[in-house]
């Protein structure tokens, strides 16, 4: 592991309640290395987001804390950049403004010429150059999700928080978008912290997969490192054993380990979502 | 399936004629259906007016309102001429002394006569927009700033809630002692009555806007409110780039609403207080009692709906102007 970037140490966060505060999460200890890609995997509620928003400053931890490049994350910035789950653009604002607003806040000083150049930039890191006059309404879900990237990235952050970012698109449209983050990865070297619902997705772009236990309390139960060489190809990996072995390892932490605790039905058969594919096994575990 | 759908679509005559036709079609409820419901308001109108014996002698049918509406606007044409004619004599005598005795300071006096009916529907509309304005200009900022701040909401809100259900009129004599006792001048730029009623008129406009701005602005969507932060607009840049754009509809609604109701307030305050405008039209019209008297009030029941239509039908215009979101419905 090389130098210390991003900190978490002893992370514990409650949320007041009316019926007294809930702890979301406890003990949660990590360490991220510069460019390192980790994504967060675990059930529905368990913490995920809450974990991300500490991060990004947007939720006060209640006990520890998190440390970036020697500084304590205290309020939320641009240095920190967040692409949200529904890309929650600015929906008044056409493809190239939205990426501009983030320049202008991010960039102020330069000239004019300078931050256009740098917008026509980071919407070309996305192929998304030729909507550049449309609003959000006017474009499909996953041209959202790639101006909403554009719109992270043109901040030049040290972490990039995704959470959720693809969750919304079709399987298509999502292996697209993964091919563009790795691609972007690969070229610009940030460090990535996302949160995915997907096994496949977290063993083809992760470095490191954490795994969370269910809430409440809930913890990071295992880290799997992903030794796979890049640039890595969908394809390819498909037959690859190594690669099936990470996907083996994600999906028997979380339907076999961390089980979803059911107080309504308990006569669920256990093992059989394990066949199914990972995000029709999870919602069904949420459903059931 | 898919072949089935295009089958489908493609059933119906897609010839030019039966397109036209069948737009004409499609858009005959919407031309026709309006035209019936008016034909048959009339036709009810007329029966029924025929049946109802007043004081003041039948009461007034179409016919007989459309007659007034005539003699309304001879009447004002009339008025118009005298006005002119007199200001025209002014300046004549006023040269004759001037050429007399140079030195002499020529005195410019307004004509005086009686007010037409549509000097009313004037001062009544530059009314209500004055004091529409003046209410919006308080309104909007305080919402955002509930909207925003719930310190400031849970101050201002228990004023909210009492003030708001108070009608207008409740407050009309106490506007009007203050206005007597605070504004006086030798000369002043605007008269009393206008001033009370504008005064009237904003106090009732102030809770619509002010409540559904402050409900628009807490209700934007925090993911957005979190884009702010992580972008760290400064408030300014919040205020303009996020609060404003994303509360515009609610604002939008709150100012229609204001501005209905004010203009529903400002005729009974007219009639109330005998301030010039159309509740005081419709006031005269009722004290003088002359036959034609209910006619011509029917006119001026007419034409407050139809201002009131039209000053609503403004602001949505003004609101298609102003919106981001031009593909949205607005009614
Ligand atoms: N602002 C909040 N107030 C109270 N409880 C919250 C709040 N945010 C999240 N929680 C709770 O914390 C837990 C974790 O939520 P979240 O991080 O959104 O889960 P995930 O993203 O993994 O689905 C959930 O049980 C949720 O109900
Ligand atoms: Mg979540």
């Amino acid at each position: 592991m090389q130098s210390k970037h991003l900190e978490l140490s002893q992370v514990g966060i409650d949320f007041p309640t009316p019926k007294g505060p809930f702890t979301a999460l406890t003990d949660v200890n990590l360490k991220i290395a510069k460019g390192e890609f980790v994504s967060l995997i675990g059930h529905s509620g368990c913490g995920k987001s809450t974990v991300l928003n500490i991060v990004a400053g947007l939720h006060q931890a209640t006990t520890g804390g998190v440390i970036l490049d020697g500084a304590e994350v205290t309020t939320p910035g641009p240095e920190r950049a967040v692409v949200f789950q529904n890309h929650s653009l600015l929906p008044w604002l056409s493809v190239y403004k939205n990426v501009e607003l983030a320049v202008k806040h991010a960039m102020r000083g330069q000239s004019k010429a300078q931050m256009r150049e740098w917008v026509m930039h980071n919407l070309e890191l996305v192929h998304m150059t030729h909507a550049l006059d449309k609003l959000p309404s006017e474009i499909s879900g996953g041209m959202k999700q790639r101006v909403g990237i554009a719109r992270a990235l043109s901040m030049q952050p040290k972490v990039l928080l995704m959470d959720e970012p693809f969750g919304a698109l079709d399987a298509l449209t999502r292996a697209h978008l993964q091919d563009a983050l790795m691609e972007i990865h690969a070229n610009l070297g940030n460090t990535v912290i996302m949160i995915t619902h997907d096994v496949d997705e977290a063993v083809l772009l992760s470095d490191r997969i954490v795994m969370m236990n269910n809430g409440p309390a809930a913890t990071i139960g295992e880290i799997l490192e992903v030794d796979l060489p890049r640039p890595r190809e969908r394809l390819a990996l498909a037959d690859s054993p190594a690669y099936n072995h990470y996907r083996h390892e994600v999906l028997t932490f979380l339907y076999d380990k961390q089980k979803k605790i059911e107080p309504v039905s308990q006569h669920r058969k256990a093992g059989s979502t394990k066949v199914k594919s990972d995000n029709k096994a999870s919602k069904s575990s949420d459903a059931a | 399936m898919s072949k089935m759908t295009n089958i489908l679509s493609i059933a119906p005559g897609n010839t030019p004629a039966e397109g036209v036709l069948g737009r004409i079609y499609q858009r005959a409820p919407v031309l026709l259906l309006p035209l019936i419901g008016l034909l048959m308001f009339l036709a009810l109108w007329n029966g029924v007016a025929k049946n109802i014996d007043t004081s003041l002698g039948e009461f007034p049918g179409p016919a007989h309102v459309w007659e007034q509406v005539g003699v309304l606007i001879d009447e004002h044409a009339v008025q118009r001429e005298k006005a002119e004619a007199f200001y025209v004599r002014q300046d004549e005598r006023n040269a004759a002394r001037v050429a007399q005795d140079p030195s002499y300071q020529p005195k410019v006096r307004d004509f005086t006569g009686a007010p037409t009916f549509f000097d009313q529907i004037w001062t009544s509309l530059y009314t209500v927009m004055v004091g529409f304005v003046i209410a919006s200009v308080i309104a909007v900022p305080l919402g955002i700033l509930c909207g925003l701040s719930k310190s400031a909401y849970t101050a201002i809100n228990p004023l909210i809630q009492l003030f708001k259900p108070v009608s207008p009129l409740a407050w009309l004599p106490l506007v009007t002692m203050v206005v007597s006792a605070l504004y006086v001048s030798d000369d002043p730029a605007f008269s009393k009555s206008f001033i009370t009623s504008a005064f009237t008129v904003a106090l009732c406009c102030l809770w619509p806007t002010l409540i559904n701005t402050a409900v628009g602005v807490s209700s934007i969507d925090s993911d957005l409110i979190n884009v702010s932060k992580v972008l760290r607009l400064t408030p300014l840049s919040h205020l303009t780039k996020i609060v404003l754009p994303s509360s515009i509809p609610m604002i939008f609604t709150g100012l229609r609403l204001s501005l209905g109701i004010g203009w529903m307030v400002l005729i009974a305050a007219e009639m109330l207080a005998q301030n010039p405008g159309l509740g005081k039209f419709v006031w005269d019209e009722f004290q003088n009692g002359s036959s034609e008297s209910l006619a011509r009030i029917m006119v001026a029941v007419l034409t407050i709906g139809a201002i009131g239509f039209i000053l609503d039908r403004a602001m949505l215009s003004f609101q298609r102007l102003v919106s981001w979101d031009k593909s949205s419905v607005l009614r």
